[in-house]
């Protein structure tokens, strides 16, 4: 590295610091939440309150329900402010009612009484969306009700911190450049590969998420490992890092752009075609799908989720593997990724390239159970407990097939399952499948001579 | 008023104003829906929506086998009386001749018996919905008024034909002439309730098919 490299200090990049979240309080208010609510009414949002027939079934797809028993985590219950604000200005009869006065009114201790319900008892996983016999994509709209959450000033204050620590600083965690670059030099010590940083013209630009960088720093060893063994042109860019975006997960449609605006600026200074999202679901999500809708322009790269180029590698033959794992392993699918992304064949791929005796959850998929912290939950202290609760399904999912193993591929599903299993004295390591593919590399005699082997 | 006077009330202004009212108020509805547009979507598809939109309104007769284990009763009642709702509405012999008479168009019927059958499992079913409705706690905690409203203009249809069919309100005029204003109680009340969701369940089903469907993933 450069010195002119290593003087800087952090990674984040200098943008105004007014954003949403910063501005006064009094800024806040149930005006702008009512007003940030009725630009997010679409036809679909119409489509799905107008056919509803309380018959409850999301509740029944729903991990807070299901291992709490509280009708109040009914998922489409946690929509009922957004539902009064359709009905009493989207619809013909509301209009009637509240021109006679009949109608009910959201109000500011209403909005405060939901916030619990839209943010710590939603991980919006999407499963109630797939089952709804009507059709309504309850997840959509969840998402969309948390601008109203976050415009009248009823989010939750972890959110809020992670959401301004992500403006500030680039990561929603504080991580700066700098911790990261102590783990580059680790990485670069233990495999004797580098890990290019800023480099020109690179095929891909690689993301991660400050979670995984703090928990999980065996990821990045993986790809340097797995990347140099392909062959693949890749790079790291200083000016951002960070994949994970805290105004999409809070509800805030500004600080998404401004966030994903990072990422779409490091890729044009450094001239990528295509930008790799790391082992989280949310991050993907985050910048495959939400990102361009919250700059509103298409971008001039791909995006991909690591398991995706992976996969990819794999069918052009580029990752030679030996050696599989003999244990009982089974597969986690982050809610993100399989069934909200549509990747869900390709860590089974990656799966039969390295293990002997894989089993699937009974449900997996698109259909399978969360794990009970996305969605901002896991950043949202206030909700630990019914995030533990939530697990339970998964716990008992697991507990089906009873694998000595669990892989995944998203770092806050990993932390929450690593949590759960030992909350209830499972002994079930949980692994990264990006890490897994790497243990397995056919080394070349250069790699060996490296290590001096 | 005789029975007679009756019928022929039902029968002739009430069912032209019922219908008129369905009509122009559901085609307000469609419109309060379409009129709300959707944002561009800027990011690159992984699939085709309209594919997974169109399979989505039809797979979503299929319940996943996870959701039959959780919610039988729900899976099983619910399909029997709505199947049997839409038999008794489009298959009873003096329903295809009155759609004959009134749209030009008609299909074979099924003989009155079969009906006779079909209605009286739907109104079975339609009871044993509502003591779920009433006993079960998520469905007890959701339902509103509307909810029982609803649940009472479908069942008062389905009765009402069922006690004329089987000649057990006399006379039978006055059965008939029940019958015809219940279904124009239905037919008024469902462009202002969620009576709509007979309509714009397609629709959303369709939306939540595009949506996933555009990441690649059919819902």
């Amino acid at each position: 590295m450069t010195e002119a490299v290593l003087t800087r200090d952090t990674g984040a990049v200098e943008t105004p610091l007014e954003t949403p979240l910063e501005t006064p309080v009094e800024s806040f208010s149930l005006a702008r939440g009512l007003q940030a609510l009725r630009e997010e009414m679409d036809a679909p949002v119409a489509s799905f309150f107008s056919s509803c027939v309380h018959c409850g079934i999301c509740a029944t797809a729903c991990p807070f329900y299901v291992e709490t028993g509280d009708p109040k985590y009914t998922p489409i219950h946690k929509l009922e402010p957004m539902r009064i604000l359709w009905e009493n200005e989207f619809t013909l009869w509301g209009r009637i009612k509240t021109k006679l006065g009949w109608d009910k009114k959201v109000t500011d201790e209403m909005l405060a009484e939901w916030e619990p319900l839209l943010y710590d008892s939603c991980s919006m996983c999407g499963r109630c969306s797939m089952v709804c016999p009507v059709g309504n994509d309850i997840q959509y709209m969840i998402r969309k009700a948390r601008e109203g959450m976050v415009a009248s000033g009823h989010a939750p204050e972890g959110l809020v911190a992670a959401s301004v620590r992500a403006v500030k600083t680039g990561s929603p965690m504080g991580l700066q450049w700098k911790t990261l670059d102590v783990q580059i030099k680790h990485v670069e010590t233990s495999s004797g590969l580098e890990v290019p940083i800023d480099k020109q013209g690179a095929d891909y630009l690689v993301l991660l998420s400050s979670m995984e960088i703090i928990n999980f720093p065996e990821y990045l060893e993986a790809i340097t490992k797995i990347f140099a063994h392909a062959g693949v042109s890749w790079t790291l860019s200083q000016q951002c890092f960070e994949a994970t975006n805290a105004g999409i997960q809070i509800g805030s449609k500004d600080i998404a752009a401004a966030l994903v605006q990072r990422v779409v600026d490091a890729a044009a200074a450094l001239g990528v075609k295509n930008v790799i999202s790391p082992e989280c679901g949310h991050a993907y999500t985050a910048i495959r799908w939400e990102g361009p809708n919250a700059i509103k322009r298409a971008y001039p790269f791909k995006v991909f989720h690591i398991i995706e180029v992976l996969d990819q590698l794999r069918a052009e033959g580029r990752i030679k593997t030996e050696g599989k794992e003999d244990d009982r392993l089974s597969l986690h699918d982050p809610c993100n990724l399989a069934r909200k992304s549509g990747v869900i064949q390709q860590q089974r791929n990656l799966m039969d390239l390295v293990a002997e005796n894989f089993v699937d959850l009974k449900e997996h998929g698109k259909y399978q159970w969360c794990c009970g912290a996305g969605g901002g939950v896991s950043s949202n202290e206030r909700a630990e407990e019914l995030k533990m609760a939530a697990f339970k399904k998964k716990k008992a999912q697991i507990e089906e097939v009873s694998p000595d193993r669990m892989v995944t591929m998203c770092a806050t599903c990993r932390t929450q399952l690593e949590e759960g299993l030992e909350e209830y004295t499972m002994d079930i390591p949980v692994v990264g499948l990006t890490e897994l593919i790497a243990e397995h590399l056919v080394e070349s005699d250069e790699e060996r001579g490296v290590r001096g082997e | 008023m005789t029975s007679m006077d009756f019928l022929m009330l039902t029968k002739g202004p009430l069912f032209q104003l019922a219908v008129a009212i369905f009509a122009i108020g559901m085609l307000a509805r469609m419109i309060e829906i379409f009129a709300l547009g959707r944002a561009h979507n800027y990011a690159a598809p992984r699939g085709s929506a309209m594919a997974g939109g169109l399979r989505t309104m039809y797979k979503r007769f299929h319940t996943d086998p996870g959701t039959f284990k959780a919610a039988p009763f729900d899976v099983v009642v619910g399909t029997i009386w709505h199947i049997g709702f839409i038999v008794a509405l489009l298959l009873f012999i003096p329903h295809v001749e009155l759609i004959k008479s009134t749209f030009g168009i008609a299909w074979p019927a099924l003989p009155n018996p079969v009906v006779d059958a079909v209605t009286a499992i739907t109104i079975l079913g339609l009871l044993a919905a509502l003591v779920h409705r009433l006993s079960h706690p998520v469905k007890r905690f959701l339902s509103t008024t509307e909810d029982y409203l609803i649940w009472g203009v479908t069942f008062l249809v389905m009765l009402t034909g069922y006690l004329a069919y089987n000649r057990l309100i006399n006379p039978y005029p006055l059965a008939l002439g029940i019958h015809i204003l219940a279904a124009e109680i239905f037919l008024i009340v469902l462009p202002f309730t969620k009576l709509t969701h007979i309509f714009t369940a397609f629709v959303a089903r369709y939306y939540n098919g595009a949506i996933f469907g555009r990441k690649g993933v059919q819902s």
